[in-house]
């Protein structure tokens, strides 16, 4: 391997397993989003769900509970000094931000799969749309931890931490939600999925993805100097 | 020094936009359509293109910042941004205004363009809070520089998205100006969209001059250790 691959492969590791000893983020992303469809439930006063409304209530909830956790992703980094080690080792700073949304994924993609049964479980009546809805979601992790983690990144050395995530990034994630809305709610309507234009919002998502993933990796060096 | 060139800079700003008014008023037709309400369209839109250009300007200062890491790129970058942000106010309620006046709403929601400044706007209004809550001066510039750049990636990217989720009801500007708006709209058109261009960049150096001096004065009074009075802005960048 590499250094940088074997740097990569190192700091996820050792994210996946603070998280796992420590599971400060997932249970409490995964609770939040199960309260947020039962509040969901009184305050439209809906018990089942379909097309536009379902495709809303699902990513509000996912984007809220990814906001808890990227939140949290660089507070090890600060406080135990993660950023220093990682200045002073000999490897390319992109690395971490590779390995940051890498993580960020993961975790989205374990959020996804507790919260996107229960959802079906609570709201739809059929689950045919749900297997076509894995590569929306997919997509859509990517794009959101690409940019969450710029701006965790840059929202942990500030004074107002919990404050700028979500300020920051819910605009900054608004083509993304509408895209992937849009993807979703034709999978979701009612009488079974259709794919009217899945494939145009799929592209928007990876677009989405491909830019803020060349931004980050590109401005993240001048985020670590000092 | 950035005062040189003020005087003669406001001086043309005031004449071009005495002009274009003029001719949007008097030379200019009315609108077939929409009479006279149609004339906020000679403001509204050239203030919208001036501020969003005005945002991918201060996102190209940031790049320059980070590439010299020279602290006056980032004086320029949030100078720009904040000069944007303020003609952004006014983007949204000549919008607005027109809007309730030829559709009978104050805001219409399948109306791409608005909701797409609206949504840039928001962004840019979090780069104040953003920038205001990083203490240290050297972080604060670089944050606020990859804010800038990454938000200027957003711009187009966002105008794409929300205009492929809605149903075209603007008017679209360019469409009509090859098709159909007459000459003298044309000219009335382009003469406001230089008048605010311009109003822009005095502005801009305006309050570079602005902050420049204050920084100077503060720099004096520090010389003759004398404590600094009134204090300063936390969020503005100094320039030397």
């Amino acid at each position: 391997m590499t250094p940088s691959r074997a740097a990569f492969a190192a700091i996820l590791a050792k994210d996946l397993r603070s998280e796992l000893r420590t599971l400060q983020s997932l249970p409490a992303m995964a609770l939040f989003s199960v309260t947020t469809f039962v509040i969901f439930r009184f305050g439209l006063d809906r018990t089942s769900l379909s097309g536009s409304l379902a495709a809303g209530v699902l990513w509000a909830t996912l984007l809220f509970a990814a906001v808890l956790g990227i939140n949290r992703l660089f507070v090890a980094e600060r406080e135990e000094g993660g950023f220093d080690a990682i200045r002073l080792a000999p490897i390319d700073r992109s690395v971490l931000f590779g390995a940051k949304v890498a993580a960020l994924v993961i975790y989205l993609a374990a959020l996804e799969l507790v919260a996107v049964p229960i959802f079906a479980v609570f709201f739809l009546d059929g689950a045919g749309g749900l297997g076509p809805l894995i590569a929306v979601l997919l997509l859509a992790d990517l794009g959101l931890a690409a940019t969450g983690t710029l701006i965790s990144s840059m929202a942990v050395n500030s004074r107002a931490r919990d404050l700028l995530v979500p300020l920051v990034l819910l605009p900054l994630v608004v083509p993304l939600m509408i895209a992937a809305t849009g993807a979703t709610e034709p999978l979701l309507a009612l009488g079974g999925p259709s794919y009217h234009r899945f494939g145009t919002w799929l592209m928007v998502l990876g677009l989405y993805d491909l830019i803020f993933g060349l931004v980050g990796y590109a401005v993240f060096d001048f985020l670590l100097e000092d | 020094m950035y005062g040189k060139g003020l005087k003669p800079l406001s001086i043309a700003t005031v004449a071009m936009l005495a002009v274009s008014l003029s001719l949007v008023f008097f030379y200019a037709p009315l609108d077939a359509d929409q009479g006279f309400i149609q004339k906020i369209f000679y403001v509204h839109v050239p203030l919208a293109i001036v501020a969003l250009v005005g945002f991918i300007i201060g996102g190209i200062f940031a790049i320059a910042h980070l590439r010299t890491n020279n602290r006056k790129w980032d004086a320029y970058s949030y100078v720009s941004i904040h000069i944007s942000v303020i003609f952004g106010v006014a983007v949204l309620i000549t919008g607005a205004i027109w809007a309730k006046a030829s559709w009978g709403h104050w805001w219409v929601w399948d109306e791409p363009t608005l909701v797409s400044f609206l949504i840039v706007f928001l962004l840019y209004a979090t780069y104040y809070p953003f920038r205001y809550a990083i203490e240290d001066r050297d972080r604060q510039a670089r944050y606020a520089s990859v804010f800038a750049v990454t938000a200027g990636a957003f711009v187009p990217l966002n105008f794409m998205a929300v205009r492929m989720a809605q149903s075209l009801v603007h008017p679209r500007t360019f469409a009509t100006a090859e098709g159909g708006m007459p000459g003298e709209m044309m000219l009335a058109f382009l003469c406001m969209l230089v008048a605010i261009g311009l109003l822009w960049t005095t502005l801009v150096k305006f309050e570079l001059t602005a902050k420049s001096a204050s920084g100077q004065v503060k720099r004096l009074r520090r010389a003759l250790d004398a404590p600094v009075a009134g204090g300063s802005s936390r969020i503005a960048p100094e320039v030397s």
